[in-house]
């Protein structure tokens, strides 16, 4: 089991003409093919004007469609992934939530706040999940791969990771992986300041998952999500949860690469998110060297 | 981005906000023409991108055109230190000069992005003029929050809530609630990430007027208004955070010894906070992206390298989009031609990292190489002490 992705996922890229696009849409279809025996697989493509454009290498048979609801009429495709430039992602993911395409990824960084302002309030009692945007996106070991991280770090088994960021979540996998503890599903969920979907929304996912045994949150300076999590966790979930956050040293004021991570006021710092996580029971480790084995020894196996 | 005060006085008028007429100044003889032109009684106020301006001397209250010329002599070429400028300073270019207002009472408004909720929200409070976080945190009571609906902007009745709840009524109520739509107008058309006035002010003669005006501006916006982004003033940025700019590198200055260079922002904190537990401290926040080039990784080099106060350098990258190989090929290429007399300990891993460790070690250069972060760390502190 796994939660949002897994081998019935059938992918649809929107901009899988662009540099990138086309770039992780064969890493995406090549995952499917080496790790999860075809599934999870990318079955079309998207981008405006290129309908009927051919693709190479692993997309050899996928084809390019002009609008999202063509392709998903064609394929079946149940999970959009966007690799659309900033000026134009926001309209690429209303476009697939109109469609009625379920799950949406974005991996876009840069979009104007102002346009992701009104894509959330579009999503609104939507049952659209939206991942992201500027995020690595989704990945379930085995399953499927549907965004921009490396998919050999990654191995099947039953943690769940949520994380604001792209390579530190590659960094947990990785010391995870390394202490034998694989993972149920990897969720990246992006570092801007509106994102689609929040921590608490997929602690709901992995609690009822039965798959997942132990659940690992990686936050970073700003706002208040992970405090608004880990409260809600302390009510609702029962699996051992273990937290880190990064920023611990980031000056008061500053844009510390993400557009989201900035300390305002006292709002944000990484001490007070780490206080309410340890205080609702959550395993807090200060060190991004020592997540992993937090993990192990909040299961009893380090 | 952030912007001057005169600069943001000066987009709210087109907006139909209102504030008190006034003029900039480079020179002294310029500040007194302008307040010639004015009038009666002005406020000389210093120009730079920090709170806090009055108390460290950068605002000062002139009768007339010869006080004004004064007044801005003294503030023009001083080195501003306020709370929020660090015990460096900022040097002072310009003065913004003002029609002295009759305050009958100092508000406060301001509208931000509340995160949690994915709205706009305005900001008000009657305690005006104080440092609203102090405010918000010791009196919530006296901050009134009105979220915007994003799809609908703000409405007369919107703006209602925000006038009354300033305690302005009758004619000024009008005021308010002009103020406070075309105020939330600026701010969504123009793509603003914070918009704050600290004061807004009720005059005597019954006017409602910003004598202060905290503008930023969403980066990732700035695409839409080219205009915008000509107001940017690069001798309010760090010098070496203009450069790295240029090479789309997100570099960020900070105060400790060891230099880092990291792919990904939130490794790259994470990266700083290692550095401070094994117990030294970061002297830079440097992002290289996801996908950098060899050139961009030799440009990230040159600009730490600059920053005299490294004693040593910490490389941390999780190979994924950036290749391993990549990155060692710029590091070794940089080390080679920038001068280069700090220690280096490297910690990789990820795409490539084995193409990446022979690239290093056939170099024949003097690195340590590092096994994860925690190893990496406390070599880097180490080698401080070499």
């Amino acid at each position: 089991m796994s939660i949002l992705v897994g081998k019935s996922t059938r992918v649809l890229v929107q901009g899988i003409t662009g540099k990138e696009g086309s770039y992780h849409a064969q890493q995406c279809m090549r995952y499917s093919q080496e790790f999860a025996e075809g599934g999870g697989a990318v079955v079309a493509g998207v981008t405006p004007g290129k309908g009927g454009a051919k693709l190479d290498g692993a997309l050899e048979k996928v084809p390019v469609f002009d609008t999202v609801a063509q392709a998903a009429a064609a394929t079946g495709a149940n999970a959009s992934l966007v690799f659309v430039p900033p000026a134009f992602a926001a309209d690429a993911i209303l476009e697939s939530a109109d469609a009625g395409v379920p799950i949406i990824v974005c991996i876009t960084e840069g979009i104007p706040v102002r346009d992701m302002v009104c894509v959330k309030r579009h999503l609104e009692g939507a049952s659209t999940v939206l991942i992201g945007p500027n995020c690595p996106g989704v990945i379930t070991p085995g399953g499927c791969k549907m965004g921009i991280m490396p998919g050999h770090i990654h191995k099947e088994g039953s943690i769940g990771v949520i994380s604001k960021s792209g390579t530190l979540t590659y960094e947990v996998v990785a010391q995870l992986t390394a202490q034998g503890l694989g993972q149920t599903t990897c969720v990246g969920i992006g570092g801007d300041p509106i994102i689609g979907t929040m921590y608490i929304d997929l602690l709901k996912r992995f609690q009822a998952d039965p798959a997942t045994e132990a659940i690992i949150m990686i936050g970073e300076i700003g706002g208040a999500a992970e405090q608004d999590a880990a409260r809600w966790a302390r009510k609702n979930v029962t699996k051992p949860m273990v937290g880190f956050i990064a920023g611990q040293t980031a000056p008061k004021g500053r844009r510390m690469g993400h557009a989201g991570a900035i300390i305002s006021g006292g709002e944000g710092t990484a001490a007070e998110k780490m206080r309410v996580m340890a205080e609702c029971g959550i395993h807090v480790t200060q060190s991004p060297a020592e997540m992993g084995l937090t993990v192990a020894r909040a299961l009893g196996r380090a | 981005m952030n912007i001057h005060e005169y600069q943001g006085k000066e987009l709210f008028r087109k907006y139909g906000v209102a504030v008190p007429r006034g003029g900039v100044a480079s020179t002294p003889e310029e500040a007194g023409r302008v307040a010639q032109e004015l009038g009666g009684a002005v406020v000389v106020k210093a120009q730079i991108h920090a709170g806090g301006r009055g108390k460290g001397g950068g605002v000062k209250l002139a009768k007339g055109p010869a006080e004004a010329r004064q007044a801005a002599s003294q503030i023009i070429g001083m080195t501003l230190v306020t709370h929020q400028t660090g015990p460096q300073g900022r040097l002072v270019k310009k003065v913004w000069v003002e029609e002295a207002s009759q305050i009958a009472r100092e508000l406060y408004l301001g509208i931000v992005l509340d995160r949690a909720i994915g709205r706009p929200t305005i900001m008000a409070s009657t305690a005006g003029g104080m440092d609203i976080e102090e405010v918000a945190a010791k009196t919530p009571e006296k901050l009134l929050r009105v979220p915007v609906d994003p799809a609908l902007g703000a409405w007369p009745s919107t703006a209602r809530r925000v006038a009354y709840g300033l305690g302005l009524t009758g004619n000024l109520a009008g005021e308010g609630v002009k103020f406070v739509t075309n105020l939330y107008r600026f701010y969504s058309e123009m793509d603003c990430s914070l918009v704050e006035i600290n004061p807004l002010v009720q005059t005597q003669d019954g006017r409602v007027l910003a004598l202060d005006a905290k503008v930023n501006f969403d980066d990732n916006a700035l695409y839409r208004h080219p205009e915008v982004e000509a107001l940017r003033d690069l001798d309010e940025e760090d010098p070496l955070e203009v450069e790295a700019s240029k090479h789309h590198l997100n570099y960020i200055k900070l105060d400790g010894a060891v230099g880092c260079m990291v792919n990904g922002a939130g490794l790259a904190m994470a990266t700083m906070d290692i550095i401070k537990l094994a117990g030294a401290s970061p002297a830079n926040f440097l992002d290289v992206g996801g996908g950098a080039s060899r050139e961009m990784v030799e440009s990230a080099f040159r600009i730490l390298m600059s920053d005299k106060a490294v004693r040593a350098v910490l490389i941390n990258i999780f190979g994924g989009i950036l290749r391993c190989d990549v990155l060692a090929q710029g590091v070794v290429d940089a080390v080679k031609t920038v001068n280069v007399n700090v220690p280096i300990v490297i910690r990789m891993e990820g795409t490539n990292v084995e193409k990446g460790r022979e690239i290093l070690r056939a170099s024949g250069l003097d690195f340590t190489v590092a096994d994860g972060m925690g190893d990496a760390a406390k070599k880097v502190v180490a080698a401080l002490s070499r």
